[in-house]
């Protein structure tokens, strides 16, 4: 039985449940400021449509951009795995159904994770992209 | 339908969004990754996003941060104060208070832009 202690409820059976617990928390709050500079950044210093390869360029020519980005990327995907881990323990009652959905989790999050790490690190600017438009429209 | 009162509508707004922002999060890696192909194919991808069926999908995704992100720091302080759970149905109010308010200056500037190149009102930076 479990006896309240006025705080929010966590994991008594410890080990990675409480660490998954403890880490969505942790990463909310670095992911808090990691994606609101982002939104900054991408829609409100610069209109989204002027986001082009020259931006990046610029941005990528400081290496501490990479890693804000990167931080973004695995923080992100961490946490949000995380979340829709717990979301399938919900929803799943079969042991079996539920080590077969994860795993596709994990697989899928780490593909995911090598993609945009491949793309953060293997960047590098074209000399042509400076020919190439500052703002780029639809139509 | 069961009408739960707001503690259930914060937990099932939270999962929600949860799964909005993960599911943008995959198609985003992806499109970011077109960058490795160079810039007129990364460019091309770009307009996507001037598109305003795109413009409006960004709306949505910011709500969804902004109410996910505040009901984030609601839950954590139910999680990590004592009297936390007190508040839960204040706090969630606020939340709401607070999503909108940061909502409304982010989408003037998404929709800014296209209103302005719809009317050819600004010279294109």
């Amino acid at each position: 039985m479990r006896i309240s202690n006025g705080y929010g409820p966590r994991p008594a059976s410890g080990g990675f449940e409480a660490f998954s617990w403890y880490f969505i928390r942790v990463s909310g709050i670095a992911l808090i400021f990691l994606v609101i500079i982002h939104l900054l950044v991408m829609h409100v210093t610069t209109d989204v449509a002027c986001t082009t390869f020259q931006f990046v360029a610029s941005r990528y020519a400081n290496p501490l951009w990479r890693l804000f980005d990167w931080l973004l990327l695995t923080l992100a995907l961490l946490h949000s795995m995380n979340g829709l881990r717990v979301i399938i323990d919900d929803y799943v009652p079969s042991l079996t159904w539920r080590v077969r959905i994860v795993s596709i989790l994990g697989i899928l999050t780490l593909a995911f994770f090598m993609l945009g790490t491949i793309t953060i690190i293997a960047f590098q600017n074209v000399p042509a992209s400076l020919l190439g438009p500052h703002c780029v429209q639809f139509r | 339908m069961y009408k739960g009162q707001s503690g259930m509508w914060a937990w099932l707004l939270h999962r929600v969004t949860g799964v909005g922002i993960l599911l943008f999060l995959l198609i985003h890696i992806v499109d970011i990754s077109l960058l490795g192909f160079g810039p007129a194919v990364y460019d091309d991808g770009i307009r996507l996003f001037d598109f305003w069926i795109a413009r409006l999908l960004s709306l949505a995704l910011i709500a969804a941060v902004l109410f996910h992100a505040f009901n984030g720091i609601r839950v954590m302080l139910i999680d990590f104060l004592s009297k936390g759970v007190h508040y839960q149905k204040i706090m969630f109010y606020i939340v709401l208070a607070l999503a909108v308010v940061c909502f409304i200056p982010m989408a003037y500037f998404v929709i800014a832009p296209a209103v302005s190149n719809f009317f050819h009102l600004a010279a294109a930076k």
